[in-house]
């Protein structure tokens, strides 16, 4: 691609992708959003309020780090984007403080959201407690079970934790529920939507919070380096923190781009939420996009190991920039990201969140092709709620 | 004249209002399904409105929602040829009700647009009502439709402005679907003051028919808000009871015929003073 990249379009669509599937119920809801963010965007006085945050109470920029045991080991030079280090240990608090101030914006006195590993949840019901909102988090109860110490963070925020029982009972149900909130409390009610995903103006205005992470990583690289990275990697659930990554990128057309979707027991299997690799065409939450769902339209139940990724949809951009050939998508499974976490813990000091590791896992699987490359990972989180999932891959009761 | 004009024609030559029943379809299985259909008509429904069965049903409440799951959570679950099945069987039998199928987009992706209207229609169906479809994406939809005949009912909800209104009335055929409160189907809370308002305020923009559907929970409910628009649906209502028959799936099509025959009194009482 060699045009100019600007997306969505004026009707919130990324190619045929994108739109505003919902109830209309909520198309003024999303109207006003719109222009509310639209106005925002332009507005010197709330991005300068925004910048604030997100250096003050985030902790922004976060590092960009030279991983070099892990480098050595590999033979690619690894570069990780420290978003483990930013408040609540995930890239997840950029989107929600810039929410939130929208929230404010709009004299709205509750925030809902959904959340899968917990990480959005928390970042949600962190800026809850730090701007007074109400809060209530719709989160599927499979997650809930392997997510426990999100939860009581969340609740310790004083947010309100709600366990969702239908369908599969994570993180597609839990947004599913939290539509259903939104639908009938929109006079007083903010959706914070974790994910690059939902109706417009959603992906767009969730990358726009999340492309700090890309511009940061660009600028940062090009002062040590005086060039830019070979390649950016970066897992893909709903697909936030890889949009936030690759988007300063994207007519950097020499900038390899690859996303990582989680490939669960593996494609034949069918347990993985490999959207991108295995899915096709299909309307879920607000938007067309990818989907894994069956012959006849049923959304799939998905596995991970990962919470975060465990998301039968995806975010429309990553659909365009799939058809459009700019990003690669590929997928590792449960045993691979496992394996990254475990390497980069042991080589690095760090523990990357599971998400995170599937990212890592792709640099491994490749790592011969990529010898002697820059490489820059997306270290969207950190992997201390996943110490308890990780013992029980091990057999070990904790 | 396709069936639901043929209706509202003559419900309105007689000053008579509709009483549209929803039931999902495979709820319970796919054998009652026609039946309960029937008896919904014996006991007094101008209209059915049939669910398609879709796993994530965003903008239904619990009862729906649990029909949903019913009709697909089992060995064989219900596919949307199910559907036109048990639309054809349904016509076997009744020539003259009209049939709208209510589900979301992902179903007739998968299934195809052009062979979701042409089998549609085949099957005796009169239109579709897709929840989560706003009149900006009808446009490749509209022309498969209108070669079809098929109308499209689009929702109207207290949230949408009159502009929009008026452009929603442009798109749809057939009825205009008010949506009587904000919040997923079958919930409580009807606001009748609110709902004359908005509902006339919906009148002065077009002359479609208009039919108020989510939150008509009762028969009393059903009467209260019959005067303000041409027809009622009623959909969670039937559907709870449906479950509670769950163990006895023989005796849905007389309970239905029942409550149907409730709120097709209380309607009545009302648009007919």
């Amino acid at each position: 691609m060699n045009e100019p990249y600007f997306q969505p379009n004026e009707s919130g669509h990324f190619g045929p992708y994108g739109g505003r599937f919902v109830a209309e119920t909520l198309t003024s809801a999303l109207d006003q959003l719109e222009s509310l963010y639209l106005q925002a965007r332009e507005d010197e006085s709330f991005q300068s309020v925004l910048a604030g945050h997100l250096k003050d109470f985030s902790g922004r920029p976060t590092p960009l780090y030279y991983a070099e045991r892990l480098s050595e080991h590999l033979g690619v030079r690894v570069h990780l984007k420290r978003e483990d280090l930013n408040h609540t240990g995930a890239h997840k608090l950029n989107s929600t403080i810039g929410q939130a101030l929208l929230a404010r914006r709009a004299n709205k006195r509750r925030v809902i959201a959904e959340t899968g590993a917990g990480q959005h949840g928390v970042a949600t019901a962190t800026v809850a407690a730090r701007f007074g909102f109400d809060c209530c988090v719709y989160m599927g109860s499979e997650d809930i079970e392997r997510q426990s110490l999100n939860v009581y963070r969340m609740r310790l925020l004083g947010a309100e934790v709600v366990p969702v029982d239908s369908g599969s009972r994570t993180l597609k149900d839990a947004m599913t529920e939290a539509l259903r909130d939104w639908v009938t409390n929109v006079d007083d009610t903010y959706y914070i939507i974790g994910s690059a995903a939902g109706p417009h103006p959603y992906p767009m205005m969730v990358r726009d919070f999340q492309r700090v992470m890309g511009v940061e990583a660009r600028a940062q690289f090009m002062d040590a380096h005086a060039r830019l990275p070979d390649v950016l990697v970066a897992c893909v659930g709903g697909g936030s923190n890889a949009i936030g990554l690759f988007h300063p990128f994207i007519e950097d057309t020499a900038v390899r781009m690859v996303g990582v979707e989680a490939g669960g027991e593996g494609i034949a299997s069918g347990r993985h939420s490999a959207t991108l690799v295995a899915g096709r065409e299909g309307v879920l939450h607000g938007s067309k996009s990818y989907l894994l769902s069956d012959a006849d339209g049923q959304v799939s139940a998905t596995h991970s190991i990962s919470a975060g990724l465990d998301y039968p949809g995806v975010g429309p951009e990553h659909s365009l920039l799939k058809d459009l050939g700019r990003v690669e998508y590929a997928c590792v499974n449960d045993e691979q990201a496992l394996d990254a976490f475990r390497l980069t813990n042991r080589l690095e000091g760090i523990m990357p969140a599971l998400e995170s590791s599937h990212a890592i896992a792709w640099v491994v699987e490749n790592a011969s092709e990529l010898r002697g490359l820059d490489v820059l990972i997306n270290l969207s989180g950190r992997g201390d709620k996943d110490v308890q999932t990780v013992a029980k891959c091990d057999g070990v009761e904790i | 004249m396709n069936r639901i004009d043929a209706l509202f024609a003559s419900l309105r030559a007689r000053h008579r209002k509709a009483f549209t029943a929803f039931i999902t379809a495979g709820d319970p299985s796919l054998e009652v399904t026609p039946h309960a259909m029937r008896a919904l008509v014996a006991g007094g429904a101008d209209l059915l409105e049939l669910g398609i069965p879709f796993s994530d049903p965003e903008s239904d409440g619990p009862d729906i929602q649990a029909a949903s799951m019913r009709a697909l959570d089992k060995s064989s679950p219900t596919r949307l040829a199910d559907v036109m099945a048990i639309a054809r069987a349904f016509r076997a039998h009744n020539q003259d009700t009209p049939l709208v199928l209510m589900g979301y987009v992902n179903s007739l992706l998968a299934y195809g647009i052009e062979a979701f209207a042409r089998d549609a229609r085949e099957s005796g169906v009169d239109g579709a009502v897709l929840v989560n479809l706003p009149i900006e994406e009808f446009h490749e939809i509209r022309p498969v439709f209108e070669r079809e005949q098929l109308s499209a009912v689009f929702l109207v909800a207290p949230t949408t402005s009159e502009a929009r209104a008026a452009k929603i009335a442009d798109e749809a055929s057939g009825f205009l679907y008010y949506v009587s409160l904000k919040g997923v189907t079958g919930a409580a809370h009807l606001d009748f003051d609110d709902l004359a308002a908005q509902t006339m305020r919906l009148r002065a923009l077009t002359d479609m028919p208009i039919q108020i559907g989510f939150g008509i929970r009762s028969p009393q409910a059903a009467a209260q808000a019959a005067p303000y628009a041409d027809g009622l649906i009623v959909g969670s209502a039937l559907v709870k009871r449906m479950a509670e028959l769950e163990r006895t799936p023989e005796d849905i099509p007389d309970a239905l015929q029942h409550m149907a025959g409730e709120f097709r009194a209380a309607i009545d009482r009302t648009s007919t003073h």
